[in-house]
C-alpha cells in the first residue's frame, strides 16, 4: 500500500548540543582543543582573582567607624577613606566654605548636562553664560574675596575639587587658543603657520613634566619680580599651553576632513576668511571633532595627577599624604582603589559618551 | 588685477592684508621674546645667577641610584646629565619591549572568538586604560612591592637569584677571553640573516616565490653562536650575589623603582597598543580576507601575506606615537625616585647649581630630540607606504 505525503514533515529540533547553554558553551569558550584549555586558563584565573578581590573589597570589608580599631576584618578598611572624605575632595579648604565649591560644581554640572541633552530649550543662551559668565562665577565662589564671601587661599585648595578645577580650567582655556593654533597651522601666511607648527611641535614633544618644571621654575625668572604668580596659576598656565596644543591638532584633523567644495563654496559666496570660519567651517568640523576632544580631556584628566610632582595637593596627592599619618599607616591599598575608582568611573564613562557621539554624529560624512 | 585694484582701497586687497597681518605677528612676537628675555636678565641678575654652561664641569658630589656608565660623587655634572639620559633610555626601551609583547598578545585576545578570553582582555584594556598612570606607578612602587621582605629574609630562586624590598639580585654573566668571538659570530649571523631577507623579499617581489627565513635565521642567529660558544670552551662565567651584613653584593640588581616603573609603564601602554592592534586588524576589509581565501591561499598564509601587511599599515603610525608617549610618560620615573633624566638632571642637579634655564633647556631638547626624530621617520615611512596604496 502507498503512503502518499502530501505535507512536509516537521522539522527536527536542532541537536541540543548547538542551542542553549550547551550550545553557546560549544560555540564559544570549546570551539577547539586550543580554546578549551584557553578557556579553562581564563577561568583560573577569574576563580583566583574574582571571589578574593569581591571578599577583600565588600564582604569582609570594614564599613563605619572613626578610628583605626574599627577595622578588625581581614578585608577592606573603608574607614580610612570614610573619615578622611572631606580632605580628599576639598583638601585643606575651609569646611564651613565647602557650600561655595559644592554650588560652584552643581552649577557648572546642570548647565553642562543642559548643553548636551537633547531637546533642552535656548542652548544659545545658556552656551553663552556657560562661556562668558561661569568662569566669573567660579571664581568669586572658589576664590571669594568680594559679596561678602572671605578669600580661600590656593595653597587650601586640594583634593579631587583642585583635579577638577585644573582639568575644567584647561580644557576651558586650551579649546579657543587651540582652534586659533589649527587655524594658524592650515593658513596660507607664512609666519603664522611656522609660528603654529613650532608652537604645536614644542609642546606636544615634551613630556607634562618637564612643562610643570619649567612653569614652576622658569616662569617666575619670565616676569617682573614685582609680578609674581601662584603656584597653581603658574601650573595652570603650563597645563593650557601643553592642552592646547593636543588640541590644535585634534581640530586640524576636523578642518582637514572638511570636503575642499565647502571652503570654495564659502568664497563662492562671498564670505570674508573669518565669516566661512565661524559660519561654514568649523561648525562642521568641531561637529566631526567631538568625540577626538572628549579623547584629549580625558587624557588632561588623568594628566592632572601629575602636578603632585611640582607640591600641589590634586586628589592622589591628598591620599598619598594621608598614608604618612601616624595612627593609619599600612592602607595603601584602600586608599589607591579609591583614587583609581574615582577615575576609572570618571574616564570609563567620558569615554563610552564618546564613543555614542561617535555612532550618532557619524550620520552625513561616512561614505 | 589691473583695472579691479583701481577701485579697490590698498586694505581691502587679501596680499597687503595678509602681509600686515604677518607684521603684526612678527612684532608681537620679537616683543613677547625681547620682555621674557629682559625680565629673565634682570631677574639673574638681581639673584646673582651666572648664566651659561660652566656649571656642567664642576664636580656633582651626589651619589645616584642606578648607572650604566661609571659614576660616582666625583664625576662632573654634565656626566649626570648622561647617566639621566642612558637611565631613561634604558626604561623605555625595556618598556617598549614589554608593551609591544603585551599589546600584541592582549589585542589578538581581544579579537579571539574565544568569549571568556575576548572579555578578560577587554576588562585588561578597560581598567588599565582608565586609570592615571602615576596613580598605578605608586600602586606598584608603594603597594606591592614595599611589601616585599628584607634582605635577610629574601625570596631566592636557587641560591643565585634572589628578591627582596631592596631589589632583585641576580648572577651577573662575566665574560672571559674567547668570549667576543661568540659576539662577533652573533653580529655576524645578524647582518647574514638581515641580508638574506631583503634577498628574499627581493625575489618575492620580482618572482612571487617565498623563502622561509625563519628556521635559516634561527640557525645564523642562535645555533652558530652557541656552537661557537661551545666549541670555545663556554668562556662565561657567573658573578652570583652573595648576602653579606645587611644587603647583598655581587652580580646585577634591578632597583625596585625599575621594576615599579617599568611594570606600570608596560602595563599600561601594553592597553593602548592592544587598542591600535585591534582597530589596526579590524581596519582589513573582510573582503580582502574572502578574496585571498578563494584564491585558495592557506589560513595561515592569509594572514601573513594579506591581512598582517594591510593592518601594519594602520597600526604602525599609531604604535610609534604609543612608543613616543612611552618615552615621555617614563619621566614620571622622577615620582618614585628612578634615577632618569628628569629626577637626575631636572631635579637634582638642578637644585644644587640653580641653572634652572640651562637644564630645563637641555632636558627639554632631549625629548623634543627624540619626537621630532620619530615623528620625522614616521612621515618618511607614511609616505612610502601611502605609494603602495592605490
Amino acid at each position: 500500500m502507498a503512503v502518499l505525503i502530501t505535507s512536509p514533515s516537521p522539522s527536527l529540533p536542532p541537536p541540543a548540543s548547538s542551542v542553549g547553554v550547551v550550545g553557546w558553551l560549544r560555540a564559544n569558550l570549546f570551539s577547539s582543543v586550543l580554546n578549551s584549555v584557553f578557556s579553562l586558563i581564563g577561568l583560573f584565573i577569574i576563580y583566583k582573582t574574582v571571589p578574593a578581590a569581591i571578599n577583600w573589597a565588600f564582604i569582609q570589608a570594614d564599613w563605619v567607624g572613626t578610628t583605626r580599631d574599627a577595622c578588625t576584618s581581614d578585608g577592606a578598611c573603608w574607614v580610612f577613606v570614610g573619615v578622611r572624605i572631606n580632605q580628599f575632595l576639598f583638601g585643606f579648604y575651609p569646611p564651613s566654605e565647602y557650600w561655595r565649591v559644592v554650588t560652584a560644581f552643581s552649577l557648572i554640572g546642570i548647565l553642562v548636562a543642559w548643553l548636551l541633552v537633547e531637546r533642552t530649550p535656548k542652548k544659545g543662551l545658556v552656551g553663552i553664560f556657560t562661556i562668558f559668565c561661569y568662569p566669573v562665577i567660579a571664581y568669586f565662589l572658589f576664590y571669594g574675596g568680594a559679596f561678602g564671601l572671605p578669600a580661600v587661599e590656593t595653597h587650601k585648595w586640594g583634593g579631587l575639587m583642585l583635579t577638577l578645577i585644573l582639568a575644567t580650567t584647561g580644557m576651558f582655556f586650551s579649546f579657543p587658543i587651540g582652534i586659533i593654533l589649527a587655524l594658524g597651522r592650515r593658513s596660507s601666511m607664512p609666519v603664522a603657520k611656522s609660528i603654529s607648527v613650532v608652537f604645536i611641535e614644542f609642546w606636544r614633544g615634551v613630556p607634562l613634566i618637564t612643562v610643570l618644571f619649567m612653569s614652576s621654575v622658569m616662569l617666575p625668572m619670565f616676569i617682573p619680580e614685582n609680578m609674581q604668580i601662584d603656584k597653581l596659576l603658574r601650573a595652570m598656565i603650563g597645563i593650557i599651553f601643553f592642552q592646547s596644543a593636543y588640541m590644535a591638532e585634534v581640530v586640524r584633523g576636523g578642518l582637514q576632513a572638511i570636503p575642499k567644495g565647502q571652503y570654495e563654496a564659502a568664497e563662492a559666496l562671498g564670505l570674508s576668511y573669518w565669516k566661512s570660519m565661524f559660519f561654514i567651517i568649523l561648525p562642521q568640523a568641531l561637529k566631526m571633532v567631538i568625540p577626538g576632544i572628549v579623547n584629549t580631556f580625558i587624557a588632561l584628566f588623568k594628566d592632572t595627577t601629575l602636578v603632585l610632582i611640582i607640591g600641589l595637593f590634586d586628589l592622589l596627592a591628598v591620599v598619598q599624604a594621608a598614608f604618612a599619618d601616624p595612627k593609619w599607616l599600612g592602607f595603601s591599598v584602600e586608599g589607591y582603589v579609591f583614587v583609581a575608582s574615582v577615575y576609572w568611573v570618571s574616564c570609563f564613562s567620558m569615554s563610552r559618551y564618546s564613543q555614542y557621539l561617535e555612532k550618532k554624529l557619524n550620520t552625513g560624512h561616512a561614505r | 588685477m589691473s583695472n579691479s585694484s583701481k577701485k579697490q582701497h590698498w586694505w581691502n586687497n587679501a596680499q597687503h592684508r595678509s602681509l600686515f597681518f604677518q607684521i603684526v605677528l612678527v612684532v608681537m612676537l620679537v616683543g613677547i621674546v625681547w620682555f621674557i628675555a629682559s625680565n629673565t636678565m634682570g631677574n639673574l641678575e638681581k639673584r646673582g645667577i651666572s648664566t651659561g654652561f660652566g656649571f656642567l664641569s664642576l664636580k656633582a658630589g651626589f651619589g645616584i641610584l642606578q648607572s650604566l656608565i661609571a659614576y660616582d660623587e666625583s664625576y662632573s655634572f654634565g656626566r649626570t646629565f648622561f647617566v639621566g639620559l642612558l637611565n631613561t633610555l634604558l626604561v623605555s626601551a625595556l618598556g617598549i619591549i614589554v608593551a609591544t609583547v603585551i599589546g600584541f598578545v592582549v589585542g589578538v585576545a581581544r579579537l579571539s572568538n574565544n568569549w571568556l578570553i575576548s572579555k578578560l582582555a577587554a576588562v585588561y584594556i578597560e581598567t588599565f586604560r582608565n586609570v592615571p598612570l602615576l596613580l598605578q606607578i605608586f600602586f606598584w612602587y608603594f603597594a606591592v612591592l614595599r611589601t616585599l621582605p628584607s634582605p635577610r629574609e629574601s625570596w631566592s630562586a636557587g641560591e643565585s637569584a634572589f628578591l627582596n624590598i631592596r631589589g632583585l639580585y641576580l648572577p651577573q654573566p662575566v665574560p672571559e677571553p674567547g668570549f667576543s668571538a661568540v659576539t662577533w659570530t652573533f653580529f655576524l649571523g645578524v647582518a647574514v640573516t638581515i641580508a638574506i631577507g631583503i634577498w628574499a623579499r627581493k625575489r618575492q617581489n620580482e618572482t612571487g616565490k617565498q623563502f622561509n627565513l625563519l628556521g635559516l635565521g634561527f640557525a645564523f642567529i642562535a645555533v652558530f653562536p652557541l656552537t661557537v660558544f661551545f666549541i670555545a670552551g663556554s668562556p662565561l662565567s657567573w658573578d652570583i650575589p652573595k648576602l653579606q651584613g645587611f644587603n647583598f653584593k655581587g652580580g646585577m640588581t634591578i632597583v625596585p623603582e625599575l621594576t615599579a616603573l617599568l611594570t606600570a609603564l608596560s602595563v599600561y601602554t601594553g592597553a593602548f597598543i592592544a587598542e591600535v592592534v585591534r582597530s589596526g586588524i579590524l581596519s582589513v576589509n573582510p573582503g580582502q580576507t574572502e578574496a585571498a581565501s578563494a584564491l585558495g591561499l592557506h589560513k595561515s598564509k592569509v594572514l601573513k601575506l594579506v591581512v598582517i601587511p594591510q593592518a601594519m599599515r594602520v597600526i604602525i603610525p599609531q604604535l610609534t606615537s604609543q612608543y613616543l608617549n612611552l618615552v615621555k610618560n617614563s619621566s614620571l620615573a622622577t615620582a618614585i625616585g628612578y634615577p632618569d633624566l628628569v629626577s637626575v638632571f631636572a631635579g637634582t642637579t638642578l637644585n644644587q647649581t640653580g641653572q634652572a634655564i640651562e637644564i630645563i633647556a637641555m632636558t627639554m631638547s632631549v625629548y623634543l630630540f627624540i619626537s621630532l626624530s620619530i615623528s620625522a621617520i614616521m612621515n618618511w615611512y607614511n609616505k612610502k607606504i601611502m605609494i603602495v596604496e592605490r
